[in-house]
């Protein structure tokens, strides 16, 4: 068996979690998940200003507080952490590694998902890169493109952990493919056994959230204790590629059929075409079964050939917006807030302007569920929430200007703005496209953390 | 035939949601097979797309898991815009699964028995 745990759900998640997996109970591999669409894009802006940027610089701080834990009679990390810049992620993290005494690490970079700087060459090759949602093809937005990253296999992953990596740093693979990979390379799964490599990317599945599969957005939430303390989760892997899903020992949270089965549906397309690199995973022949508390046994997981094509997540740049918010209270708020919003349209009106796209929500009233709000809902104060979007920056930085005067010029009981005129903001959309995979070749280094630094000298 | 009783089905499901794009996707999870069976059979993909009404600006596609106890719902062009063009709150929505709970549907009074969303009296200071 392996034991197998995430602590990062995305860039931003606890900074304590990755600390208590590996302190608080066995664990042989720590996975971390830092990379949603729109960090690779972040990511590349950061590396055109510096070369040495572009990874999660976070997981080098992570790693300094793990070294002493690291290694093969510790922990093994594999993480998304490389960015759009895996080698300078593991340059980084040498230097830590030597100065923390441990030049003995070895880690290992997967590379070959950043297809950013060779887009025109495969463009030219006559390769579209259509946009999957509406056919346009990418040179319709070309120039704005900020970076293109190709979801790649999890066996490079794999055959880094086999060749001995204590760490794995990758780019753009997928997020169920840092669980699938550690399976892979302890058990020797093939790039054909269908069944278990599904049966491993359910794991992933499971787990990428971090704690949203250990009570974090339990339906039932009020029957749900310790949130203080809530664990992140732990896949015990078993050769035939059934699992368990549990959390250590003394955590706060829980891991039950219903809590596995929430995260199991989320995010989810056609649950029969469940598509990875990797593997068709079928979510319909998962079984779940009670093993002991907070132990949810997961088998007879099918899964059948990958598509011929890879996807690309490729970020754009798509306008400007700005955003921004007024409370308004007393009798009769939401009316109040009514008139506010009425009046602040009607002058960007008069000034001439008018938007791709507006916004006007009231928070406390009806902004995440619209037309499913009570009828008689009468909040004792309401906030006002206004946006605008268009390719025109001008345009957005007026509405900026337009929000402000509401506290002198509308109705009694506004105030609340706070942290100056709203600002616009780069839009950044992403564009889903497929790729064949013969354009993309994947490939693996593991290197000691000594030679690594010296390299640097 | 035993009398129904109009239940929201917060009392009877537990629900998921999280997005694709401009798309949100619905996971909804019934209490045992019993109620499965009622929802399978209410919460049809008209009901959905009725109930969500113009915050859907798309189609609803519906998929069935019967090995979770589970329906799976996708609310095309949902989330203004989606990702970081939308100028929503909520512009990934994650409170679709909460706001597809707010719907009301009958079932067989019997089969309540099993129902276990039913949360326990606000505690001292808390407020509904």
């Amino acid at each position: 068996m392996i034991r197998i745990g995430n602590g990062q759900g995305f860039w931003g998640d606890s900074v304590d979690a990755p600390m208590r997996l590996v302190e608080d109970g066995p664990l042989d591999v720590l996975t971390l998940d830092y990379l949603a669409e729109v960090t690779m894009s972040i990511m590349q802006k950061l590396r055109r200003r510096d070369p040495e940027a572009g990874y999660a610089s976070d997981f080098v701080d992570l790693a300094r507080r793990l070294l002493p834990r690291i290694g093969s009679n510790g922990v093994r990390i594999v993480a998304n952490a490389g960015g759009v810049n895996p080698e300078a992620c593991r340059r980084a993290v040498a230097s830590v590694a030597v100065a923390g005494g441990r030049p003995d690490l070895a880690i290992g970079i997967v590379s070959g998902d950043d297809i950013f700087a060779r887009l025109d060459e495969i463009l030219a090759s006559g390769v579209r890169l259509e946009n999957m949602d509406d056919g346009r093809p990418l040179s319709a937005v070309r120039e704005r493109v900020l970076s293109a990253n190709v979801y790649i296999s999890s066996f490079p992953v794999a055959s880094a952990l086999a060749q001995g990596a204590d760490i794995v740093l990758t780019g753009r693979c997928t997020d169920p493919g840092l669980v699938l990979a550690p399976l892979i390379a302890r058990y020797g799964w093939k790039e054909d056994d269908w069944n278990r490599l599904a049966a491993g990317t359910v794991a992933g599945h499971i787990v990428e959230c971090g704690a949203q599969c250990t009570g974090g957005n339990d339906s039932r939430w009020w029957e749900v204790h310790g949130w203080d303390r809530i664990g992140y989760p732990v896949v015990e892997g078993e050769e035939d590629g059934s699992f368990v899903v549990t959390k250590h020992a003394g955590t706060g949270g829980r891991v039950t059929i219903g809590t596995i089965s929430e995260q199991l549906l989320y995010e989810m397309g056609d649950p029969r075409r469940y598509l990875t690199p990797d593997v068709t995973a079928d979510f319909t022949t998962i079984r779940l079964d009670e093993a002991g508390p907070d132990r949810v046994r997961v088998s007879g997981v099918r899964g059948a050939p990958p598509p011929p094509t890879l996807k690309v997540s490729i970020a754009y740049l798509d306008g400007w917006k700005a955003t921004g918010q007024i409370t308004v209270s007393g009798p009769r708020a939401i009316e109040k807030a009514r008139v506010c919003a009425d009046a602040l349209w009607g002058r960007l009106k008069r000034a001439g302007l008018s938007y791709e796209a507006t916004e006007t929500e009231y928070v406390g009233l009806d902004a995440c569920h619209g037309p499913l709000t009570p009828a008689d809902a009468a909040p004792g104060e309401v906030v006002l929430r206004v946006g605008v979007r268009d390719p025109d920056r001008a345009k957005v930085d007026r509405f900026g200007k337009e929000l402000a005067p509401l506290v002198t010029t509308g109705p009694p009981g506004v105030t609340g703005f706070a942290g100056g005129r709203p600002k616009a903001a780069e839009v950044v959309s992403f564009w889903p496209a497929l790729i064949p995979r013969e354009l993309v070749s994947p490939s693996m280094t593991v290197v000691r953390a000594a030679e690594v630094a010296g390299a640097l000298r | 035939m035993s009398a129904t009783v109009r239940v929201p089905l917060e009392q009877i499901a537990r629900a998921r949601s999280g997005d694709k794009g401009n798309s949100s996707n619905v996971g909804l999870i019934a209490d045992s097979d019993a109620l499965y069976d009622v929802i399978r059979k209410e919460v049809t993909l008209e009901r959905v797309a009725a109930h969500f009404g113009a915050l859907v600006k798309g189609r609803v596609e519906r998929y069935e898991l019967p090995n979770l106890r589970a329906l799976n719902f996708i609310l095309h062009e949902s989330l203004g815009g989606g990702g970081s063009a939308s100028l929503r709150t909520d512009a990934q929505g994650k409170t679709h699964g909460q706001a597809l709970l707010l719907m009301q549907i009958d079932v067989p009074e019997p089969l309540l028995k099993d129902a276990r969303g039913v949360a326990p009296a606000p505690s001292p200071g808390a407020r509904r």
